[in-house]
């Protein structure tokens, strides 16, 4: 035991240690990042950010540099204080703060002295910078924005937050991401990748040189530019027309799927987020509950469709036969119905009436009881319901599309669980939920989806994915999701009767006096009733104005839809909207002065204001 | 004589002392690298010098193969008195670098006698250990033995290099072989345990243990005679040893003391101060994983984060630049050579040149043991280096000598 006492103590001893160094080196992965941070300096090269152009090839976004006056404190000489702060701008007194503030920093690292100098101050200041040892100018860059509007469809770039650090290691703190619109969407495209380069620092943190003699470094990767579907100009026009206006207009091209024009209103100058107004532009913007300029009604407002709704109907009441184009449904200002005698109005007209007809007048109780032999076909209102709800969602409603920006809602198309859930007793038929014949009661969907549907029909049958990106550095978007035909459920030769009816509604229907000379143009007007709260009491609003249209009729070029928040009747201003923008986008031109002196000199703001006013107000007037 | 030495040298031992000393200058050339002068010869920086140290040291062995072996058996009490001499003479004529009087300064050159100390005290013990009048269960044998041992550790103790003083302890392992009593062993395992309890969990918690192992014992031993006087008295004495360990420790030793202890024990975590040196030295290690960032390619190393770490600290560089791998090979190298001793030790045929051998894998097993466990936190942070690795002439030289000497022993074992 003596002889080996030893022995067994050495031995024990290089196997502690051996499992310690495993523990040290192996096991322990903590300890390479931390020497990470310690001994090696990441110096990230931040690449230009992609240029987004409209579909045209006009630029909309681009960068511009800013320049931040940096002070490393160790290397200040003393200089003229005086004349550095009138080149910058500033008091002496700020200069000694900020000169504090870095020292207490640290003496050996850089730290911003003034942000963002404007390209002037930033001349004059570069000439005698050589004056000034210990100060340098450090470049950045922001975005530029060559266009005042579709800040909803650009989104803005902003420091990306503590949660999308956590999740995604590309980012570091203080680096700028893309925050909404095609800026957050596109965000990795636009952004290209950043090089990166490693410098070994001594122990008080200086830089010795390059790490392993830059083997690891890597170049930045510019990012990559973005062509919109958005035609900036038809863009442009849509938030003229809708100032004083609250609601959207959305364009599509019918046969790509391509959004022309996505007007949301109120909005705002996209420019307001860029520099050193930035945060302030930006709180004030968001806790505008009253205007919302950040609130996308184009993509998030839910609203009932109204009238453009029965042209759905209409189509599948069609495809499963239960009507046909010269049956006719009388209406006596009206449709009874049920045991107690209810009825749904309407409004005087010819009657009995066909579809065409129909369509171009908006007859509720054609449409009632079209809606009726739909869901009373199937053996149960259940299946009814049910059946119908399959064509509706075929043409993108009930749920969310899948264009390409970040935010959506998904509409609501009520299915049979929805109504047995209301009725426990399950005892509800067909007329129970009338109101969705003429698209109110528990139908919802937001404008996209009522501009998509529009496209649709304009097709006869099928429809691309809305989606604003044409192209990405001079290649089409590829993208399977935008380029693969959705087919509906309902058969082309079905179209043509509600077509016509729609081109009647400009002919000698609700929209007659809309017309654009040359241009055959089919459309469904809309009047939408809804309500609010004031004080807790349920309250009537003036009408939500609708409208949804498409020309030229026999080759559509442009589908669109407008809402018009409390606009009264559905011609009346999104009517007189939709038919300038299809010109605008046809012709390039307007020949229709009256119509757009009309809505450019009328305002809702007063419309807006009635319920916020508290006192008593009438509506539809 | 001498050429008969050279062949039956152990080339064993040789090889592993070569790979060590390679390895060590390899690292003490990384620890000092500039990417803008990258001179392997110059005598201005440490690797340089080193290649010196090193070329010198070669020299020594063959001064010390050539010499008679009898030589240092005769004159062991001369060179334990010389090199005792030279540590008294430290206090008038010492040259004072952190706070340590610790080296002669000869021009720009300094000796640390303290290193070479550590050769005449195990030639001295191995001398008297092996005179046919000492008998280790004689108390007087053991008092002139803990003197030829505890005169050289008290004048170390008092420059003051605790750490250096330390090792000394080390020839408990060549006096346990020869025939010291287990008790001596075990008591003081049972005073260094007590001790690191005491600081770990606080004395009363300690002495409660006790009692109720006390009680235990008793339990199952209660036939037995005198047991509980036995355990009454052994009780006493370990209270009242905790109770004093717990004075001392608060009230005796200097806060920078209770800071070192209180890093290691993992009561207070300190990144900043103190345990600086211990944090960045394992930050260097464990930032060498499997196979190393490869020579002067370390990051921690090149940033020259570890304090003293071409002394010191030079394993640290060697765990960053070599890895697991490299590491590995450096303790099969170390713990190989004293092993290799340990047995070539066990085959000597004079007593003197076995408890000379034990002599000298302790002190090379004790700076490890010691060296080791502080670069990767498992010890406290004491000042020793390296044998045949961290950078310095004093230690190289007499790490050399001590090794040789013993190798010069077992080539000659069968000529007496």
């Amino acid at each position: 035991m003596r002889r080996y006492l030893l022995h067994i103590i050495i031995i024990l001893v290089g196997l502690i240690y051996l499992g310690r160094l495993f523990y040290l080196q192996i096991y322990d992965t903590s300890y390479t990042n931390l020497s990470r941070n310690n001994a090696v300096k990441t110096v990230f090269e931040y690449p230009q950010r992609g240029n987004i152009f409209d579909r045209n090839g006009k630029l909309l976004v681009s960068n511009q540099p800013s320049y931040d006056v940096m002070v490393i404190p160790r290397e200040l000489k003393p200089f003229d204080t005086l004349e550095f702060c009138s080149l910058l701008g500033i008091t002496k007194e700020k200069l000694k703060k900020q000169l504090k503030r870095a020292r207490n920093y640290s003496t050996r690292l850089q730290y911003v002295v003034v942000p963002q100098l404007s390209k002037e101050e930033y001349a004059f200041l570069q000439e005698k910078m050589h004056k000034y040892e210990g100060f340098y100018i450090q470049k950045r860059s922001l975005r530029s924005y060559k266009t005042k509007c579709a800040a909803n469809v650009l989104g803005f770039i902003t420091e990306v937050n503590n949660r999308i650090l956590r999740k995604d290691d590309y980012y570091h703190s203080g680096d700028l991401i893309g925050k909404q619109g095609v800026e957050e969407q596109y965000e990795k495209e636009l952004r290209g990748s950043k090089g990166v380069r490693y410098y070994q620092k001594d122990r008080f943190n200086r830089e010795i040189g390059p790490y392993r003699e830059g083997k690891l470094d890597t170049l930045a990767v510019k990012g990559k530019d973005i062509k919109l579907s958005i035609d900036i100009e038809l863009q442009e026009y849509g938030e003229e027309l809708m100032i004083g206006k609250r609601g959207g207009i959305i364009a599509l091209e019918p046969k790509t799927g391509e959004v022309l024009a996505l007007v949301t209103a109120p909005s705002y100058a996209p420019e307001l987020l860029v520099g050193r107004k930035r945060s302030a532009n930006f709180t004030k913007m968001h806790y505008d509950s009253i205007n919302n300029p950040m609130y996308d009604r184009g993509l998030l407002a839910e609203y009932p469709p109204g009238s453009p709704f029965k042209t759905l109907n209409a189509l599948i009441a069609l495809q499963e036969g239960v009507i046909n184009t010269k049956q006719r449904f009388s209406c006596s200002n009206g449709y009874y119905y049920g045991v107690r005698g209810r009825k749904m109005g309407c409004h005087p007209h010819a009657s009995p009436l066909s579809l065409e007809y129909a369509t171009a007048v908006s007859c509720n109780s054609y449409f009632a009881q079209t809606y009726r032999k739909i869901v009373e076909k199937e053996a149960t209102p259940q299946d009814g319901i049910d059946n119908w709800r399959r064509h509706l969602r075929s043409f993108g409603l009930g749920g969310f599309l899948g264009y390409d920006l970040p935010i959506g809602r998904p509409g609501k198309i009520p299915t049979s669980k929805y109504y047995d859930a209301i009725y426990p007793s399950k005892r509800w038929k067909g007329i129970t939920t009338l109101s969705n014949a003429i698209g109110q009661g528990e139908v919802l969907c937001t404008p996209i989806q009522l501009a998509n549907m529009t496209a649709a029909i304009a097709n006869r049958g099928y429809f691309y994915t809305p989606h604003v990106v044409k192209g990405i550095d001079n290649e089409y978007n590829k993208n399977p999701r935008y380029t693969q035909r959705k087919q509906t459920t309902i058969d082309s030769i079905h179209f043509e009767p509600v077509i016509n009816g729609m081109r009647k509604v400009f002919t000698q229907g609700t929209a007659a006096f809309l017309q654009i000379p040359g241009i055959p143009i089919c459309g469904k007007t809309g009047t939408a009733e809804n309500f609010t709260k004031i004080d807790g009491k349920r309250t009537q609003l003036t009408d939500h104005s609708i409208f949804i249209a498409f020309a030229p009729k026999d080759d559509p070029q442009i589908a669109l839809a407008v809402f018009v928040e409390n606009g009264y009747w559905g011609a009346r201003y999104a009517g007189r909207i939709a038919s300038l923008m299809i010109e605008k986008y046809i012709r390039r031109s307007i020949t229709a002065t009256h119509l757009e002196n009309w809505v450019l000199n009328h305002s809702l703001e007063e419309e807006y204001a009635k319920p916020l006013s508290g006192l008593p107000f009438t509506i539809n007037n | 004589m001498s050429k008969s030495s050279i062949g039956a040298i152990d080339w064993l031992s040789i090889l592993f002392f070569l790979f060590l000393l390679a390895f060590g200058w390899v690292n003490i050339y990384s620890t000092t690298y500039n990417p803008d002068t990258p001179a392997f010869f110059d005598l201005a920086q440490y690797s340089g010098k080193q290649f010196l140290w090193i070329g010198a040291s070669l020299a020594l062995i063959i001064v010390i193969i050539s010499t008679d072996t009898r030589f240092f058996e005769r004159f062991s009490s001369i060179i334990y008195l010389a090199s005792l001499l030279l540590l008294v003479g430290l206090f008038p004529f010492g040259k004072t670098i952190s706070g340590a009087t610790s080296w002669y300064s000869i021009g720009s050159f300094t000796l640390q006698p303290s290193e070479f100390a550590k050769i005449g005290t195990a030639l001295a013990l191995s001398k008297y250990i092996s005179d046919i009048q000492t008998d280790l269960k004689n108390l007087k044998s053991l008092g002139y033995i803990a003197l030829i041992i505890a005169i050289p550790a008290l004048l170390i103790l008092a420059q003051p290099d605790a750490g250096s003083a330390m090792i000394f302890a080390a020839f408990l392992f060549p006096l346990h072989r020869e025939g010291l009593t287990g008790y001596i062993l075990f008591i003081l395992f049972t005073i260094a345990s007590l001790f690191i309890l005491t600081l770990l969990f606080g004395v009363n918690w300690v002495v409660g243990s006790l009692f109720i192992l006390g009680i235990i014992i008793y339990y199952f031993l209660k036939k037995q005679r005198g047991i509980l006087l036995f355990l009454l008295g052994g009780f006493a004495a370990m209270s009242a040893y905790c109770y004093s360990v717990d004075f001392v420790f608060h009230n005796v030793f200097k806060q920078h003391h209770r800071d070192r202890f209180n890093i290691v024990l993992g009561k207070t975590k300190d990144t900043r101060g103190i345990g600086y040196n211990t944090n960045q030295s394992e930050i260097a290690i464990g930032n060498g994983r499997w196979f190393g960032k490869g020579w002067t390619e370390g990051s921690q190393t090149q940033g020259n984060f570890v304090p003293e770490q071409h002394t010191d600290y030079i394993f640290s560089a060697a765990g960053e630049e070599w890895g697991f791998i490299g590491s590995l090979a450096f303790i099969i190298a170390f713990l190989g050579l004293c092993l290799r001793v340990l047995h070539l030790a066990e085959r000597q045929k004079s007593q003197f040149s076995r408890v000379y051998g034990y002599g000298v894998v302790s002190i090379l097993f004790f700076h490890f043991l010691i060296n080791i466990g502080m670069v990767i936190g498992l010890l406290p942070t004491v000042g020793i280096p390296l044998p045949f690795l961290s950078y310095g002439g004093s230690s190289l030289w007499a790490f050399t000598i001590l090794l040789f000497v013993f190798l010069k022993m077992d080539a000659d074992r069968n000529k007496r």
